[in-house]
């Protein structure tokens, strides 16, 4: 009888538990919800990232203007024009007439490369093999550059195979070419998963931070703190509608990059799910110790801003490869929750591997998403005092 | 009475203590002066050692199936490049693979069984090359570099022969690629133009976003709204801090570019400021229209964040334009910033001047117009 009485008892508190959480929750949703363009923002923002990364994020060589300077002006040099101009890559929109107009042409930024031929080409070639074909790029953007000249170079070495019959010529090694996990090297594969590291992020992390901020600066805390809720409960309350709408955003990404994008997801989806689940609580709590410390909006936008916004877009290799750094700023890296992720999202979405490589990313994240939580509970409960 | 209420129409002489309010409110602020000073300081002497896309030390794993002379030189001619860093080299593809999966290496050089016994007997041997290209860009530059080497070698190794038979003469052309403005193509050259785009669109544009929102919070734009002033003279005295704000930064970008890299402008910098005055214009003005139709600071924060991201990617700031599919190349049409982008890395790279840049000129003063009538017309006294 005592012990059924107690469990009556203990169900009582778990009713008026469930139902100040649903309460709870239901604010939550009313203050996003309210707000209708910042919603519409966060809703569309990955869309549009997306769209933008997937297509003008582009490395491909189409197209390229060119301008040639050919003083020679025989059958070898303009072979070589119509070639260059006939493939997908080029396109030869000028003939100069004088040395110094490469320059101008530069200057005004109407061509990326100039073919610059040396005089008596063809007679050059075939008799002394002085023949010399300059490519001159606009350095400004090394690596277009460096790509033009490389395709341009391919397509001369076409030219001059087919002209001598290279093959013929004995002590040739072929190199045979194989590209994995992105055989079309789309940008897109590069930078899906660091799209879904930053969306994830800005949601969870800067806007749990700012809602809390906000209501510190409104005094609205006040009242939710004097009220009989638990902190654990507010806390979690807090965090749900800014977890359910990262969920609808991931879905989105996902749906979006597979289906617009052509970014397959190789390998296992569940554990990409989870991978994404782990991250998403690394991010709520962090929102919530940013939170913790800010006492206004602006300070909370500040924080997210400089803690969260610029070092993951700089230090994660969402834009910039993190080979590249400093060693300094690749120790840096390291303590990102952003960066593991978005190494994790590779491997599992883009070169399909198993489980079995992704445990350290995984073992990280656990540990922050862990750690932070604990900050955070400890954070909101000083608070209070 | 009469003629100064007709000198008056615009309240262009009201401007004078309008501006010495903007400015009061922003000393007051405190904020404000310290991120136009330290954002850009920070952002020239940090940002360039982290955004850099050159391609160099690519990871390289070798299968060596053969282990001769021949493919001990390949791999050495490989590693002597600068353009390689040998990781390992194993015995089969798939441990290969594997170091790659971890990305330890992002490329694969196998080298078969019968390489050099094919090279001596049959004169033609091949080699598989293996990249990884997850980052597009770099797989097909490392890819590019590879093959070129072992090209390289090929005919290291055929002259050799030849030397020692009989004299071929293979008619042949000289390729030299020629790299301008920046020979060493030093990724440094074009990032910190970007940046200082970069800076003083940020700061030009989301300072004036949060102004006039900022007011409507604190209640204070009631206070402007029932007095005589006119929209005109209200958004101008807006517009004109952010304006000098925008010359405090350039120059202080300018400073650091000389102070830390050594770069001074290869063209005029009067043009330079010439052409970010009008930058500037466009942009704080598109900032406060952006401001009049948010309702709170972090509304307009969203807002802005979402256009000046899409204003960033299809300014041609980390990917070039051309190389954009044509609709992009349509829409990058009507970003501001991709004008100034290339303004700025053609004065200051390439010394291009203003008769390169007329066109420039004219879309950025058509913004100027644009958004700031937009600002003036969609500023509301009465809600």
């Amino acid at each position: 009888m005592v012990y059924f009485s107690s469990w009556r008892a203990m169900q009582i508190v778990m009713d008026i538990d469930m139902k100040q959480f649903v309460s709870f929750v239901s604010k939550e949703f009313h203050h996003i919800f309210r707000d209708r363009t910042t919603m519409a923002i966060l809703l569309l923002l990955p869309i549009l990232m997306l769209i933008l990364f997937g297509y003008a994020i582009n490395t491909e060589i189409r197209n390229t203007r060119i301008a040639i300077y050919d003083p020679s002006n025989d059958e070898a040099t303009r072979a070589i024009a119509e070639k260059l101009d006939a493939s997908e890559y080029f396109t030869v929109i000028k003939y100069l007439n004088h040395p110094a107009d490469v320059e101008l042409e530069f200057l005004k930024g109407s061509v990326q490369m100039v073919v610059s031929f040396s005089q008596n080409f063809y007679e050059n070639m075939t008799r002394t093999g002085d023949a010399q074909i300059a490519l001159i790029t606009d350095g400004t953007d090394p690596n277009s550059a460096k790509t033009v000249a490389t395709y341009a170079t391919s397509i001369l070495g076409q030219y001059q195979q087919e002209k001598f019959r290279v093959e013929t010529i004995p002590y040739h090694i072929d190199t045979h070419l194989k590209l994995l996990y992105n055989p079309q090297m789309k940008g897109a594969y590069n930078f899906v998963p660091g799209v879904m590291g930053m969306i994830l992020m800005l949601i969870c992390a800067m806007m749990t931070s700012i809602s809390i901020a906000r209501e510190k600066e409104m005094g609205t805390m006040e009242v939710l703190l004097v009220s009989p809720v638990k902190p654990l409960v507010m806390i979690i309350a807090k965090t749900i509608p800014y977890f359910f709408l990262s969920l609808v955003n991931l879905t989105t990404i996902l749906l979006l990059s597979v289906f617009l994008l052509g970014v397959p997801i190789a390998g296992s989806f569940f554990w990409l799910i989870v991978l994404s689940l782990i991250y998403l609580f690394v991010n709520l709590s962090l929102g919530l110790v940013i939170s913790s410390f800010a006492q206004s909006q602006l300070v909370a936008l500040l924080m997210s801003g400089m803690v969260l916004m610029i070092p993951v877009i700089m230090l994660s290799g969402l834009m910039f490869p993190v080979e590249n750094m400093p060693k300094f700023f690749q120790v840096l890296s390291q303590i990102i929750p952003a960066k593991w992720y978005i190494v994790g999202v590779k491997k599992i979405m883009i070169k399909g591997l198993s489980l079995s490589a992704i445990t350290l990313e995984l073992g990280i994240l656990l540990g922050m998403a862990v750690m932070l939580i604990g900050i955070s509970l400890k954070k909101f409960k000083h608070r209070l005092e | 009475m009469n003629t100064y209420s007709k000198k008056n129409r615009f309240g262009f002489s009201s401007i004078k203590f309008l501006l010495r309010k903007e400015f009061l409110q922003m000393k007051r602020n405190k904020f404000i002066p310290k991120v136009a000073i330290v954002l850009p300081f920070v952002a020239l002497t940090l940002f360039p050692m982290v955004a850099n896309f050159d391609i160099k030390d690519i990871k390289l794993a070798v299968v060596d199936n053969n282990r001769s002379t021949y493919s001990v030189r390949l791999i050495n001619k490989i590693t002597s490049s600068g353009y390689f860093h040998l990781v390992d080299i194993v015995d089969n593809y798939n441990k290969a693979l594997w170091i790659v999966e971890q990305d330890v290496a992002d490329i694969v050089l196998e080298i078969p069984l019968q390489f050099e016994e094919d090279l001596v007997s049959m004169k033609a041997s091949s080699v598989q090359i293996s990249t990884n290209t997850v980052n597009g860009m770099k797989g097909g530059l490392s890819s590019a570099y590879l093959m070129g080497i072992v090209n390289d070698f090929s005919s290291e190794v055929r002259d050799e022969w030849i030397k020692n038979g009989s004299r071929l003469v293979s008619p042949s052309l000289e390729i030299v690629p020629r790299y301008n403005f920046n020979p060493m193509l030093d990724y440094k050259y074009t990032m910190i133009p970007a940046i200082m785009m970069m800076m003083l669109a940020v700061i030009t544009g989301f300072l004036p976003a949060l102004n006039i929102v900022g007011e409507k919070e604190k209640g204070t734009i009631e206070q402007m709204n029932v007095t005589p002033v006119s929209r005109v003279a209200l958004i101008l005295a807006k517009l004109i801090p952010y304006w000098i704000i925008g010359f405090v930064v350039l120059t202080i970008c300018f400073f650091v570019a000389w102070l830390f890299y050594g770069m001074i402008s290869v063209g005029s910098y009067g043009l330079i400021y010439l052409f970010a005055a009008v930058f500037t214009l466009a942009f704080s003005g598109f900032g406060l229209m952006i401001s009049n139709y948010a309702s709170t600071i972090q509304q307009g924060m969203f807002i802005m964040f979402f256009f000046v991201i899409t204003f960033i990617f299809l300014s041609g700031l980390y990917t070039p334009v051309s190389s954009m599919p044509q609709w992009t190349q349509m829409v990058s049409q009507f970003s501001p910033l991709r004008y100034m982008v290339e303004v700025l890395r053609f004065i200051f790279l390439k010394g291009s001047g203003f008769a390169d840049l007329r066109w420039h000129f004219a879309a950025l003063c058509g913004f100027a117009l644009f958004f700031n009538g937009w600002a003036v017309l969609s500023y509301r006294k009465i809600h």
